[in-house]
């Protein structure tokens, strides 16, 4: 049976496309070496529309109306520019109510683009562009640490890597935080309260790598302006012996955190990168394996939800579980020594 | 003799859901269709597989052990027709509910009217209405322009305007969504469904037909202010899902193919069933009963002599939605029925949890309990919503009730794959809440929206594979309506064995009863309900009807309808474990 994979990877080949959601412009060049705070693509886009219906307004029929419109596709007008007005003395006139662009004019009515906004794409992660992807983005590689998450708020940021988590389900309080962690990414294994989290956005800290959060506090995590990541789940989880013996070791290195939100369809997910330097290309990291005895895997569900253990055995046939339920099983060793059942299909790979 | 028959033409059909796709092979044995096997594979339509074939070449390869029967080449591609060496198959069908529900916006012109309708159409297939435009819309049409192109929706359904009836307001409706469409980039544009005032077809193939991904005309959903036709809007919608499907989710282009344009979505599917069902079998009081449970969503179809109702209800589906559940209730409504001390804090998690892993299972007997309590609350919240749109022609015997069903057949993962067939039925029963006597049908391996989709290509196979035992009968249920002090006496049975013997049964409220009888029998039972019980005859009215067994044989359910669970928890709780306890939990 193939199995996903979970990445925590201590060195690997990153590959990343970064993306504008609509065309705009293109910055970076090919083979150009970007940090992960520069501007690679940005784009305008227009905040609201504003549909002007001559034909109504001057009582006429479209077709009429579409004669007497001065304006046409593509013309920038300025608020209070007559774009159409009627015949006679005591003619009625049609102004345009913000400044904007004409994207569409026919049938009696003119449609236009106003509040103009600019689009900036950051890199996200320190690289090389490898490829121009044009009028959209770029796609740039990296070599490094790579850690999936599971959940992130859809912020992203770089800084170095503090940790104030001890153990892998140290509680970070407020009253731990203090002046020197501003802009620095947290490794804080749980936050339990909206206090900590608000210390957290006062600092303010580039970004918050915890294991899990209280479902609670998600609606505030989503708002905060730095980027959220959690590695295991939610409620009380601490974080997987993999991440954060990874996470801890490289402390005080600088991190880009790209808690994207997880998209299962895309294949999109939040993520730490860490980049380190190398003297030749690492393998980048393989998205499907095959389930087999000896690998490292992590739990997706009880018993043991986000713990990794190894397999040990992979059992043939239906295994009867403690739930009632009959499944395709391996058999793991947990970290502690214990040995459970558990389904294929509440496995993923580690790697 | 039947065309079908005469050729012996094999059907393999697939279902790709969101948790797992499954593979069953149908052929004729003994001159009739049978169902001969099934194989299973978790899907493959997300990341990092983003392609489903691969989850319908494991499910198939699955299916090859079971049916000792290559049906896939060396290089994996469908061996099709059948060969002489008695590889492959002759036909294929698949349905899909594989995918994010779709963000659809409904456009009429009257939000209790044509908007209402709009709405049901939405509601029978996977879709998720994230807005609604009509003229009772308090927003200016540029405000709805740039709603659209925020929310960038899947679909559009439009309805309004009795056939033939004035024009210029649905004109009016039309113009933000043809405007969104134009500013839209093409590969963004939503796909259309105009099943408003037939007459305006032309008026809308050239408002809308360059500024949609797709654009589908179906007859008018409410082609006069009092008359609702749902059913032809409906075969459309599926089609214009299908082609949607087709651009969001890669290797459907291939089922496509496979199929000869056989693929249906997997409710549509299921509701052609029900809807065949309900017309030879449904009765003048009630209707058949379909439930499907899955990760997707739930699916609610009722078959009645004159209406087929079709719910699907992606809110109340236990995979990436199961967060939003809490929109819909409270976490201590799901805990009520739970066997074991739960806190709320705990099934929060759970809920986050399992939506991060859809496909993932219980293993621990707490995971299942939890599991299994936010089953029965998802499916008693699909049942309430759905029973809005039943006829009216289907009355119950007592308001707030269900009309009667006979029988009622439940699929889809969390249904068929309980551990045993007595938390299947408990669960049916604590969720649905049947009332009267009605056989409950289990559908392990997913068939009916299968049948639904093979019916196209061959009519027979679905009838003859119906009557072939495909499916688990969990049991004959007698449920009693009644309200009555813990422990009183609800309803006297008698089953009385071809051979002579009988078994007999004093129901007190509260209480659940198990009579004897195997599956493939059949045995007369008498009922007489105690002053103001009803068991389907009226008040206090007994009776004599032939049941037939199943794998709990006959049930009867006395714990009063609507199902009233105590409020301290701890007498609750003991109250569940012994339920669970006698139906062999």
């Amino acid at each position: 049976m193939l199995a996903p994979v979970h990445h925590i990877l201590p060195l690997t080949t990153i590959v990343r496309e970064r993306l504008l959601p609509f065309k705009g412009r293109v910055i970076a060049r090919l083979n150009q070496k970007v940090s992960s705070t520069d501007i690679v693509a940005e784009a305008t886009w227009a905040r609201e529309h504003v549909l002007l219906d001559v034909a109504r307004i001057l009582n006429l029929t479209a077709d009429a109306a579409d004669k007497l419109i001065r304006c046409k596709v593509g013309d920038r007008v300025s608020a209070g520019a007559v774009i159409a007005s009627g015949r006679g003395l005591l003619s009625k006139t049609v102004k345009v109510p913000k400044e904007g662009r004409v994207t569409a004019a026919g049938g009696g009515q003119v449609l236009l683009e106003a509040g103009e906004s600019r689009m900036e794409l950051r890199a996200g992660i320190s690289g090389n562009v490898v490829q121009i992807i044009p009028d959209r983005g770029v796609v740039i590689q990296t070599s490094g640490a790579l850690i999936q998450g599971v959940w992130g708020n859809g912020r992203v940021d770089t800084g170095v890597m503090i940790n104030l988590a001890e153990k892998p389900d140290t509680v970070l309080t407020a009253k731990r935080l203090d002046v020197s962690f501003r802009g620095s990414v947290i490794i804080a294994a749980q936050i339990r309260d909206a206090e900590t989290l608000q210390a957290s956005a006062d600092l303010p800290v580039r970004g918050l790598i915890l294991a899990s959060l209280y479902p609670s506090l998600l609606p505030m995590a989503r708002e905060m302006r730095f980027p959220i990541l959690l590695t295991d789940g939610f409620g009380s989880m601490p974080m997987n012996s993999a991440a954060y013996k990874l996470i801890a070791t490289n402390a005080k290195h600088e991190a880009t955190l790209n808690a994207e939100v997880y998209d299962r369809y895309s294949g999109a997910r939040p993520e730490v990168i860490i980049p380190l330097p190398v003297s030749s290309e690492p393998a980048p990291p393989r998205d499907v394996e095959s389930f087999a005895a000896g690998q490292a895997v992590r739990m997706r569900r009880p018993p043991m939800t986000g713990t990794i253990g190894s397999i040990v055995a992979l059992r043939s046939g239906l295994t009867t579980l403690p739930s009632g339920l009959r499944a395709v099983c391996a058999e793991i060793k947990f970290e502690n020594g214990e040995q459970a059942l558990v389904p294929l299909v509440n496995l993923e790979v580690v790697g | 003799m039947p065309a079908s028959l005469v050729q012996g033409d094999s059907l393999l059909a697939v279902d790709v859901g969101a948790a797992t796709t499954r593979a069953v092979l149908f052929d004729v044995v003994e001159g009739e269709y049978r169902f001969l096997a099934a194989g299973s594979a978790p899907s493959t339509a997300e990341a990092p597989f983003k392609d489903v074939i691969e989850g319908v070449r494991d499910a198939i390869t699955s299916l090859q052990l079971v049916a000792g029967r290559n049906l896939l080449d060396g290089n994996r591609r469908l061996i099709t027709p059948s060969q002489s060496d008695g590889s492959g198959v002759d036909a294929f069908v698949s349905t899909l509910s594989a995918g994010p529900a779709l963000k659809t916006v409904v456009v009429g012109l009257l939000s209790d009217v044509s908007l209402a309708s709009a709405r049901r159409l939405a509601e029978t297939t996977y879709a998720r209405i994230i807005d609604s435009i009509s003229l009772t819309d308090h927003r200016k049409p540029d405000q709805q322009i740039d709603a659209l192109l925020r929310l960038r929706p899947d679909m559009v359904i439009i309805t309004g305007g009795a056939d033939g009836g004035a024009s210029r307001s649905i004109h009016k409706t039309l113009e933000p969504v043809g405007l969104a469409g134009y500013l839209l980039a093409p590969e963004k544009r939503p796909a259309v469904l105009f099943a408003g005032n037939q007459k305006q077809d032309d008026e809308v193939k050239e408002l809308l037909g360059g500024v949609t991904s797709e654009l589908h005309f179906s007859p008018n959903v409410r082609p006069s202010l009092d008359t609702e036709d749902i059913e032809p809007a409906a075969r459309e919608l599926a089609s214009l899902v299908i082609g949607v499907r087709r651009r969001q989710l890669n290797g459907v282009d291939v089922l496509q193919t496979w199929s000869g344009g056989h693929v249906l979505p997997t409710a549509y599917a299921e509701g052609r069933m029900l809807h065949f069902l309900g017309q030879v079998y449904g009765g003048t009081k009630g209707g058949i009963l379909g439930v499907d449970l899955g990760a997707s969503a739930a699916v609610i179809a009722a078959g009645f002599k004159d209406k087929t109702v079709v719910g699907v209800y992606p809110q109340f589906g236990l995979g990436e939605n199961l967060p939003a559940l809490l929109q819909y209730t409270q976490l201590e409504d799901i805990l009520r029925w739970s066997p074991l001390d739960i806190s709320t804090g705990t099934l929060r998690d759970y809920l986050y949890q399992k939506s991060l892993y859809p496909s993932s299972i219980p293993a621990t007997k707490e995971d299942q309990t939890i599991a299994q309590a936010v089953s029965r609350q998802a499916l008693y919240l699909a049942m309430q919503t759905a029973r809005r749109d039943f006829p009216l022609s289907a009355r119950p015997p007592k308001a707030g009730l269900l009309p009667l069903f006979e029988p009622i057949l439940a699929g889809g993962g969390a249904l068929g794959d309980a551990p045993t067939p007595g938390q299947s039925l408990l669960l049916l029963l604590d969720a649905i809440q049947p009332v009267g006597v009605t056989t409950i049908i289990l559908d392990r391996n997913n068939l009916l929206p299968l049948l639904g989709a093979a019916a196209a290509c061959n009519s027979l196979l679905p009838v003859q594979v119906l009557d072939s035992g495909a499916f688990q009968s969990l049991g004959s249920v007698v449920s009693v309506i009644a309200s009555a002090s813990y422990g009183k006496l609800v309803l006297r049975a008698r089953l009385t064995y071809d051979n002579g013997t009988e078994a007999r049964a004093d129901v007190k409220y509260g209480s659940l009863e198990l009579m004897p009888l195997a599956a493939g029998q059949s045995a007369k039972l008498t009922l007489q309900p105690q002053r103001g019980a009803d068991v389907g005859f009226g008040p206090g009215r007994g009776g004599t009807l032939a049941v037939s067994g199943g794998a709990m044989g006959v049930v009867i359910d006395g714990r009063g309808r609507p199902l009233a669970l105590p409020d301290d928890p701890v007498r609750r709780r003991e109250l569940i474990q012994k339920w669970l306890l006698t139906i062999g939990g």
